[in-house]
């Protein structure tokens, strides 16, 4: 991908960076310029706790193209305990036991790399509590 | 607003049509609607479809496409809303219609998949790249999210996603057009390869090329073109959160649920008096959700409801009697005015096989992503 887009969501992806909105309190992540649930444009930065739980989760045995080699894998929505939702990769276990409920921390990792000398693009990928 | 009418229709069959290219497909289906209403000229063209610049390098299909037909100075736009472009399309030529902007609109739906595109990064870039993609989900990941969401939640099984593939297979066998035309077992579709769990290779839609054409003009003149034309009685379109980590429920399409509401309430009609029905099933569990979302049954029990009949020719409430994208095949721009066609045909009772008796009112839901857009339209025999 082109370096500014990539470098654009750096604080996200590498700090996990998130706004809460000052009048409905809702922590969304990444940051926007409006908050989606109550419209509110006044936001506090906050970083989200690098624990939370398995919302819902696949495990993906037909990847794209950069991530072929790394098939198959547990991907899962995991919510966060100030209650921000992110998609993740879930690592360091069976992908099979990955399931609803699983208490979960999210670690800085690799995501990807590009191919013809691009990026090595990070990110945090989630690990199973214990 | 003016009532509008479907006057006639045109399709290519779906499939791996390795002879013919974007244009090709698009003027056959067109050719064949304006044939079989002696060749009108027409006010304006809306086309839909998806991702031509990334599947064939192709954009500015409006203008291509008019050109191509020898209609070259006509009003043409492309519409676009991932996989319910066609839908979307739809929806344009009728507001146009009903608006009294124009009086006889082409609509068209499109796509050319196979030609050499990576095409399962070219879907999902109609869900969230930022969030979603970069991390490696893929589109039928997300709908595998969304049935292991719905199977924790509602106890819906893998019997019940198997159900709905061997129902729009059996329906796509007696279907012409479609993509596959012959049925499967819940062995084979239970034991076909692993797509992203608990999805596997026969509860999804294939990659399709194909086109679809309808076309519309005010209802008051619809008998001076055929003496069956089809009334759109209403259209309603929605959105949802782009993502699915930002729905509140991940088993439930709000967008769905929203477009539907607005297409019962302004053509007047409620859930139980739809006869005939197609709906999105890019994958088996969008289904299930889709027939949740559109009333058809309460929240988590439509597997139940599916594995019952009731949605399968004969049943209370059939539904994706072509075959669904599941069989028939699901060219993306094009499958939201497939949709239609069907229904079409079933209200002039033209389905053949596949015909469900007395059709008098039906209905077409067609989404985009993993549910960010629907569009819902329900018609009437007149």
């Amino acid at each position: 991908m082109p370096s500014p887009r990539y470098w654009r969501e750096i604080p996200s992806r590498y700090r996990l960076e998130a706004a809460a909105c000052r009048g409905c309190k809702r922590v969304i992540y990444p940051k926007r310029q409006i908050c989606p649930q109550c419209g509110g444009v006044e936001f506090e930065a906050t970083r989200l706790a690098r624990r939370g739980r398995v919302v819902t989760s696949t495990v993906v045995h037909v990847a794209p193209t950069d991530l072929q080699m790394e098939a198959p894998y547990a991907m899962a929505v995991v919510e966060t305990e100030e209650g921000a939702r992110l998609m993740v990769q879930v690592a360091d276990c069976d992908p099979s036991e990955v399931l609803p409920g699983m208490e979960v921390t999210l670690e800085f990792r690799l995501i990807r790399k590009e191919d013809h000398g691009g990026i090595l693009c990070y990110g945090h990928k989630a690990v199973p509590v214990g | 607003m003016r009532d509008v009418a479907i006057i006639s229709t045109g399709m290519t069959p779906f499939g791996e049509l390795w002879q013919s290219g974007l244009r090709d497909l698009f003027v056959q289906a067109a050719r064949e609607a304006l044939m079989a209403v002696g060749s009108p000229s027409v006010d304006a063209i809306y086309v839909g479809n998806m991702s031509g610049g990334q599947f064939v390098g192709q954009e500015h299909l409006g203008p291509l496409m008019a050109d191509h037909l020898g209609l070259a100075g006509v009003p043409a736009t492309r519409v676009e809303s991932a996989c319910a472009s066609g839908g979307v399309a739809l929806r344009c030529g009728f507001l146009e219609v009903a608006a009294g902007a124009s009086d006889l609109v082409l609509v068209a739906g499109v796509e050319k998949m196979n030609d050499g595109a990576d095409v399962t990064n070219v879907l999902a870039s109609a869900a969230d790249q930022e969030t979603e993609v970069y991390h490696g989900i893929t589109f039928p990941g997300l709908y595998a999210m969304i049935a292991r969401a719905h199977m924790a939640r509602y106890g819906t099984t893998e019997e019940d996603l198997a159900a709905v593939s061997v129902k729009n297979h059996m329906h796509g066998a007696r279907n012409p057009r479609a993509q596959f035309r012959s049925e499967v077992t819940a062995e084979q579709v239970m034991t076909s390869s692993m797509v992203a769990e608990p999805l596997r290779l026969l509860h999804c839609s294939p990659v399709s090329d194909g086109a679809a054409v309808v076309l519309l003009c005010p209802l008051e003149r619809a008998r001076e073109f055929t003496d069956a034309p089809v009334r759109i009685r209403s259209s309603g379109l929605a959105t949802a959160p782009m993502a699915l980590a930002d729905r509140a429920d991940p088993t439930f399409l709000d967008a769905v649920s929203l477009a539907a509401g607005r297409a019962y309430k302004s053509g007047g009609v409620t859930p139980s008096d739809i006869q005939v029905a197609e709906v999105h099933d890019c994958f088996s569990i969008a289904e299930l959700c889709a027939l949740e979302a559109l009333c058809f049954t309460e929240r988590g029990s439509a597997g139940e409801l599916t594995r019952a009949g009731e949605t399968a020719l004969g049943g209370r409430i059939p539904v994706n009697t072509s075959g669904g994208l599941k069989s028939k095949g699901h060219p993306v721009g094009a499958t939201g005015v497939a949709q239609a066609i069907e229904i079409v045909e079933q209200l002039r009772g033209e389905a053949g096989e596949r015909q469900v008796p007395d059709a008098t009112v039906g209905l077409a839901q067609n989404m985009g992503g993993s549910g960010a857009s629907s569009v819902v339209h329900i018609f009437e025999r007149v």
